[in-house]
């Protein structure tokens, strides 16, 4: 709580005083194949290039935090990681991303099986206008995880990971909407573990949130971290600096930089990475 | 005056411009409502919506002829052109960017200000005279033709109120596109289109032109829609322009009755879909 309002200088020295202590990092490449593996991956909107050339790959069962100015391409590389860029129309891109070792751009891929391994949670809540429970079990049931008569439990154990099941479990008929801000977030986690993924993409999750909702989804990333592997966009490098293990430095569609979290916030190798977290530009 | 006090009367006098524009807005509504019950209301009982009309120059009879008449035409118009302009406008809002979508767009604009007379010439042209004979058909076509359009872009209206971010989340969750569309985008404007609907309904009730020379009326029950078929406006518009006192007084009761079906459509529509979910912003 008290990290969010700290004054930006204090962080970069200790990075990560709200959390408990991490497992010393390894550099993905000891821990045998990465969850996603970016391969000379470039992205245009049309004549716009927005990414270029990105090759770096993604630890299992670990934060990647992605900073950056605005307009650096963070939110473009999440979703081209789950395709939600093919809506728009006259896209282009080259490269290859694996995802758990298989290609989320080769021809043929299926993309209805790609985005219920790859969940993802947006910047401002979402839930459908339905009620708690069937949010929740939209996934599963459109996906055919479980039986009907199993779906309750999946419902009731995705809102305890979700850390949101003693606050709705009296309430799971009632619309969806009624929450407050940050239950809805918590919710739209909840519905996107239904699915049962192997990846979790969170795009700015708390920019919509106050502090104490803020604080709540951190401690849930933190707790998601054991089973899921977590690529999180943000804006805010204090919860970049609080919950990543990796933290990656986007600028105009580049890759900067990409190490542990702790090298990154205290000993950039790069001058751009260090006057953006400094806060001398972006 | 110190600024504060003028800023209050301008708000004032605002406000009591608008609550000006309301009731001159509302008083001719009223004053319609008002002659329809003082004149009609009258001559309403139990026979007028059971029996059939009396011979010309006898008094009593009814018009149970031109409420089926009514119900059966719209009914089947509506059979023809709800789904039609549904679809059509799920269509329109879900791809935008289609060449078809812009034709479609144009086409409904196109047809929306089209007098319906028109089409009724049109549906004449195409159904009663190559048929070679009136029919109720003919007039639910005209109607559904007056239909689709008007469904076509408020359906289009609702969808595209629906957020881009819940569409994203239907699709993130793995939905093909087609299932996020009905599920989720169709789902959460349904009280929307539902409403838009009806009034299309309430507004193709009451159109007299595209009947004349379709539907044609008749003086007799008939349930066969390929034959002449009776119909409550084109009973107010035989009966006010006849000869007879009493068929004026008739007009005005079966004009009263027209009212009262698009009102408890209307109202009977609003209760069903009730107050379920609201759209998130």
């Amino acid at each position: 709580m008290s990290a969010t309002v700290r004054p930006k200088t204090s962080f970069v020295t200790t990075p990560r005083a709200t959390l408990a202590p991490r497992p010393p990092a390894v550099s993905p490449s000891e821990r045998g194949t990465p969850a996603v593996d970016i391969r000379g991956f470039s992205f245009a909107y049309g004549d716009r290039q927005v990414l270029r050339n990105l090759e770096f790959s993604i630890e299992r069962t670990a934060v990647t935090a992605i900073i950056g100015p605005s307009g650096c391409g963070k939110s473009t590389f999440l979703r081209s990681i789950n395709r939600l860029n093919d809506l728009i129309p006259g896209t282009r891109h080259q490269g290859d991303i694996l995802v758990e070792g298989r290609s989320v751009y080769a021809p043929g891929t299926d993309l209805v099986a790609l985005r219920q391994r790859v969940g993802m949670v947006f910047q401002r809540p979402n839930p459908f206008p339905k009620s708690v429970f069937d949010n929740v079990a939209y996934g599963p049931r459109l996906n055919r995880l479980v039986s009907r008569r199993d779906l309750p439990d999946l419902v009731e154990r995705c809102l305890r990971q979700a850390a949101l099941w003693d606050e709705v479990k009296d309430r799971l008929e009632e619309p969806a909407t009624g929450l407050s801000g940050g239950q809805q977030q918590r919710l739209c986690i909840a519905r996107t573990l239904g699915n049962q993924p192997e990846l979790l993409l969170m795009d700015e999750p708390c920019s919509a949130l106050d502090p104490i909702a803020t604080q709540r989804v951190e401690e849930l990333i933190f707790e998601l971290k054991r089973d899921y592997t977590i690529v999180i966009v943000t804006h805010n490098m204090q919860q970049a600096a609080r919950v990543s293990d990796f933290t990656g430095f986007f600028d105009r569609g580049e890759l900067v930089e990409f190490d542990d979290t702790e090298r990154i916030f205290t000993s950039p190798a790069h001058e751009r990475t260090e006057a953006y977290i400094t806060g001398r530009f972006g | 005056m110190n600024r504060r006090a003028l800023r209050r009367l301008v708000s004032n006098a605002m406000v009591g411009l608008m609550v000006v524009a309301v009731v001159v807005a509302l008083l001719p509504l009223f004053f319609i409502l008002l002659d329809l019950v003082v004149r009609g209301a009258g001559s309403l009982s139990a026979d007028f919506f059971t029996k059939m009309p009396a011979p010309a120059g006898e008094s009593g009879g009814g018009v149970a002829h031109a409420i089926v008449g009514t119900l059966i035409i719209v009914g089947t118009a509506s059979l023809i052109g709800l789904p039609i302009g549904i679809a059509a406008g799920i269509y329109c809002a879900e791809y935008p960017g289609s060449r078809l979508t812009w034709v479609t767009r144009f086409v409904a604009d196109v047809m929306n200000g089209t007098p319906s007379i028109v089409v009724g010439v049109f549906a004449w042209a195409w159904i009663v005279a190559t048929q070679k004979h009136f029919s109720a058909l003919a007039g639910s076509a005209a109607l559904a033709m007056l239909m689709i359009p008007m469904v076509l872009r408020t359906t289009e209206e609702m969808i595209k109120l629906v957020p881009n971010s819940l569409r994203e989340a239907a699709l993130a969750l793995g939905y093909p596109r087609w299932r996020t569309s009905l599920a989720v985008v169709v789902r959460t404007t349904l009280p929307g289109i539902v409403t838009g609907s009806l009034l299309a309904v309430a507004r193709i009730a009451g159109e007299t032109a595209p009947l004349l020379f379709t539907a044609l009326g008749s003086q007799y029950m008939s349930l066969d829609i390929n034959q002449p078929m009776a119909a409550l406006p084109l009973t107010v518009f035989t009966y006010a322009t006849g000869p007879y006192e009493e068929w004026h007084r008739y007009a005005w009761a079966a004009a009263l009755v027209l009212i009262l079906v698009v009102f408890v459509l209307s109202l009977g529509a609003r209760l069903a879909i009730g107050r379920r979910f609201t759209l998130n912003g």
